[in-house]
């Protein structure tokens, strides 16, 4: 599966994106965050509990308990602030 | 209903132009057009002066969405014309950000139809604004007044 991080969360992680194949028991967006943050520091920093970041499966915005069902790309970032 | 996403300036006058032509039902057209400010006010007192501002957003999702939104728009007024373009990439204070405007036969719903599309994308599509300040760069916060302004439109 495709990670994607956008604007701080791609600088604060280090890289746009990345490739992952999650455990078999990593089943929603939440399961997900929390597994992520255990890649690296700069991971468990952008996606920190508390952290204000939103989500997208598969381009399309996702509450954390949204079931990752076969995604194939996750994406994290800050709130939207475009117009 | 037309969505762009795009790198380069638009010419307000010729997308107006283009929108419009041929459709004689429309009888008002309301627009709007985002720009570079040269100042941001931050907390409500302090200001930073902006040399330039830079958009990242997220390819495929944004054209999804602002689709999304424009056709919610389409759902709720009587409309004729919808048009969104929006800029991405580096853009200095003057220059022109955003465009959307929309066509009815009447103003009301031209008015409130394009106030509904500037308040939701300005929520519900995936742009992100980098400030390029003297004091260095600085990522654009949410503003609790944007989430405001589009929750109002959620009770419909």
């Amino acid at each position: 599966m495709k990670i994607r991080y956008f604007a701080w969360m791609k600088r604060t992680v280090g890289v746009p994106e990345e490739e992952v194949t999650p455990p078999a028991d990593i089943d929603t967006v939440g399961d997900l965050i929390v597994w992520l943050r255990a890649r690296s520091p700069g991971h468990a920093e952008a996606l920190a509990e508390g952290a204000a970041f939103g989500a997208a499966v598969d381009q399309r915005t996702a509450t954390f308990d949204v079931k990752l069902a076969g995604a194939r790309e996750v994406a994290f970032f800050p709130p939207f602030t475009g117009g | 209903m037309t969505v762009r996403v795009q790198e380069t300036d638009f010419d307000i006058g010729a997308e107006l132009a283009h929108l419009t032509d041929g459709n004689r039902r429309i009888g008002g057209l309301a627009v709007f057009v985002g720009l570079v400010r040269e100042m941001h006010v931050r907390e409500g007192y302090h200001r930073d002066r902006i040399d330039a501002l830079t958009l990242e957003h997220y390819p495929g999702m944004t054209e999804t969405a602002l689709q999304e939104i424009e056709t919610e728009a389409n759902r709720r007024w009587p409309l004729e014309a919808t048009l969104i373009v929006h800029r991405y990439g580096r853009m200095e204070p003057g220059e022109r950000i955003v465009l959307v405007a929309v066509g009815s036969p009447h103003r009301e719903a031209a008015f409130e139809a394009c106030e509904f599309l500037v308040d939701w994308l300005k929520t519900k599509a995936p742009f992100w604004k980098l400030e390029d300040t003297p004091k260095g760069e600085q990522w654009v916060g949410a503003h609790e007044g944007d989430d405001a302004a589009a929750a109002r439109w959620e009770k419909k």
